[in-house]
């Protein structure tokens, strides 16, 4: 399945959960994920069905002010 | 509550006047509110400047910091001679000298030990300013139990992010559904390890004042629920819808 992250193309396999791919990828927490512009929550993140050509967003915390 | 504006208050605020979304209804609503703004730095300085330009009735501010030299290159609301001195009280001092007409008050406390249940009690909404993530933590909740809006902003290095939540509806997010596992971050970035472009902060800032004064005078014309990105190197700014994460310890939101 091909996916985006971040706005680069990723080939992953059919049975990878939205965190495990991200992880792959190398996100390290914390972080925000998004799929298609959609926030996903956090307790959602293994159990997100991905689907061919979704466009997934790692969002890093900003703190400073 | 006041129903009209003064000769002189026609005329500091006759830009707004002329405007069909703001009017004198507009500007009475605008006399009429309460902004708290927490954290008088990068952010801060900003909202305070226009909040108290703009006419806003009563300003809050809560800050506990004094002013050091390295503040200077982005907070705007100081100048060389105010090193040293609260920050707090010199916002105030300084929204006061821009604006005689408004009530301003000065905190220069912690937020979390300066009653803020109690603070914004008659809050229209609250700003947060502020610069780690326990007191992000701690003004959400807060904001979240009393049912007031909340601005938040935050900026460091080239990155900016803007959220707003209006806790009068159900169904909102707040931001710890959005970032749940902060905690343990508190040696994270910071603009004192990390450093910021100091114009970045008068963006989010000023977004942070222009929603407060959206909010106050078109509430339907403001975006909430929504996280904008803001990258100022590779110009790319992005926008997510927000949902609420029906997981989320601090809302519980009752349904998705």
């Amino acid at each position: 399945m091909q996916l985006k992250i971040n706005g680069q193309t990723v080939e992953v396999t059919e049975t990878k959960s939205l965190l495990d791919v991200v992880k792959e990828f190398g996100a390290s927490a914390p972080f925000a994920l998004a799929v298609n512009g959609q926030f996903v929550p956090k307790s959602q993140h293994e159990s997100w069905n991905l689907a061919e050509q979704d466009s997934i967003e790692i969002l890093s915390p900003v703190q400073g002010g | 509550m006041q129903d009209k504006l003064s000769d002189q208050e026609a005329t500091r605020y006759s830009r707004h006047l002329l405007l069909s979304q703001i009017g004198e209804g507009g500007q009475i609503k605008l006399k009429n509110a309460h902004a708290v703004v927490v954290g008088a730095g990068g952010l801060g300085s900003p909202v305070c400047l226009y909040l108290a330009a703009a006419g806003v009735g009563k300003i809050t501010i809560i800050d506990p910091d004094t002013i050091e030299v390295t503040n200077l290159q982005r907070q705007i609301l100081y100048k060389t001679n105010h090193v040293g001195r609260e920050k707090a009280q010199m916002a105030a001092n300084q929204m006061q000298a821009l604006n005689p007409l408004i009530q301003v008050q000065a905190i220069g406390k912690k937020v979390e030990n300066c009653n803020f249940e109690q603070v914004i009690k008659d809050a229209t909404a609250v700003l947060d300013c502020t610069d780690n993530v326990s007191s992000r933590y701690f003004i959400n909740q807060i904001c979240v139990q009393a049912q007031v809006p909340l601005i938040s902003a935050a900026a460091i290095r080239g990155e900016g992010q803007f959220m707003m939540f209006n806790f009068k509806q159900q169904t909102s997010p707040c931001y710890h559904c959005v970032f749940p596992d902060l905690d343990g971050d508190e040696a994270g970035l910071n603009c004192s390890n990390a450093g910021v472009v100091g114009p970045l902060l008068g963006l989010m800032g000023s977004k942070q004042a222009l929603e407060f004064v959206k909010y106050v005078v078109k509430p339907e014309s403001c975006s909430f629920a929504k996280l904008t990105v803001i990258d100022i190197w590779s110009e790319q700014n992005r926008q997510f819808n927000l949902a609420a994460d029906p997981a989320c310890p601090v809302c519980t939101a009752p349904e998705l």
